[in-house]
């Protein structure tokens, strides 16, 4: 009775000519356990089976995956939140290219966050002590910071899934407005000028799938806003 | 910064304005006509015609002309960009669309004056 039926996505591109979903019964002996856990005792049944894992804590974000549909850690979503009808399929995060079963290549996803020059820029001497904010100006940062790059939030987005070499995603610019927001950067202009072409910022059509499945609770999309609001102000 | 030569304003920012603008336009426009039709139930061809033809309408009429072939160019542009991945393929539906705006504008300010 306490056997889940777990259906994970498999794919070894150097043995498999196509992807291919594995059944799997897995005794959770009632518990209400957390996604990775299950996926710990499905390794136990198959050592082949390949994910990315690190912290179980929801802080490194290297877990991030499918869920029956929805993107999410899988170390901090608890089967109860997931599963229905006792089945849970499992599959790597959408839109990126699978290297094997459920660990995805990023790269597309770094580039874009690496192009938002996602550090600190000021033109002006350094100060003999740090750099200082007014708690005002800090908190203009809370809700940007916090992001951990997990990328549940851009492999949902289906405006990144049709242009990633393009369009900046959810989480490239929840940092990007980071920066912006920071009183102590001086780069405002140049970061302005190379996001207002129709790709960057423009391709999102505010559906808000960002929102819904980031597990820190963040909000990409009224970052976004606030980046357009700067790019209106900045150009008229 | 990507760059593009097919887009409406070949800028994002300006699109992105040009279609909210475009919207709030035809939707005052749409509420009119659909006004207009229900407060004149029993309308004839003389009564629609002296609507066309005060200059206020014709202005309001090709505003919202102008209106529509910009939102269209940017609307489409951005569906062909999202789903034809073949440049030979995406190019030639954009120039289609953007030469088929061309004519349907034309072809209203014609019927707004040519009557």
């Amino acid at each position: 009775m306490s056997n889940l039926q777990v259906s994970v996505y498999r794919y070894n591109p150097e043995t498999d000519s196509a992807p291919y979903m594995q059944e799997f019964q897995v005794d959770t002996k009632g518990r209400d356990l957390m996604v990775l856990d299950v996926l710990h005792l499905m390794k136990e049944q198959d050592s082949g089976l390949a994910y990315r894992r690190s912290c179980r804590e929801g802080v490194c974000g290297s877990d991030g995956m499918n869920m029956n549909g929805k993107n999410g850690l899988a170390c901090i979503t608890p089967l109860s939140d997931v599963v229905k009808n006792n089945k849970l399929i499992l599959r790597p995060l959408p839109g990126l290219p699978v290297i094997r079963d459920m660990v995805v290549d990023m790269g597309l996803f770094y580039k874009q966050y690496e192009r938002i020059q996602p550090y600190l820029q000021n033109d002006t001497p350094a100060p003999a002590i740090e750099r200082l904010q007014s708690p005002e100006e800090r908190d203009k940062l809370d809700g940007l910071y916090e992001c951990i790059l997990c990328a549940c939030c851009s492999t949902s987005c289906p405006s990144f899934w049709w242009n990633p070499d393009k369009f900046v995603g959810p989480a490239g610019l929840l940092q990007s407005y980071r920066f912006l927001a920071d009183s102590r950067d001086t780069a405002t202009r140049e970061r302005l000028t190379s996001l207002e072409d129709p790709f960057s910022v423009f391709r999102c059509r505010g559906i808000m799938n960002c929102v819904a499945v980031c597990p820190k609770g963040l909000n990409p999309t009224r970052a976004i806003g606030k980046i357009r609001e700067m790019l209106l102000a900045d150009a008229t | 910064m990507v760059t593009n030569i097919t887009s409406f304003g070949r800028s994002g920012l300006s699109d992105w304005l040009m279609q909210r603008v475009s919207a709030v336009i035809l939707a005052f426009y749409t509420v009119f006509i659909v006004a207009y039709l229900l407060f004149n139930p029993s309308l004839d061809y003389y009564a629609w015609s002296g609507l066309f033809s005060q200059t206020w309408m014709r202005i309001f009429s090709l505003l919202a002309f102008i209106s529509i072939a910009a939102h269209a160019w940017i609307g489409l542009w951005t569906v062909t960009t999202d789903y034809l991945k073949s440049t030979r393929l995406r190019v030639g539906a954009q120039t289609l669309i953007i030469l088929a705006i061309f004519v349907y504008l034309v072809w209203g300010i014609q019927i707004l004056w040519g009557a």
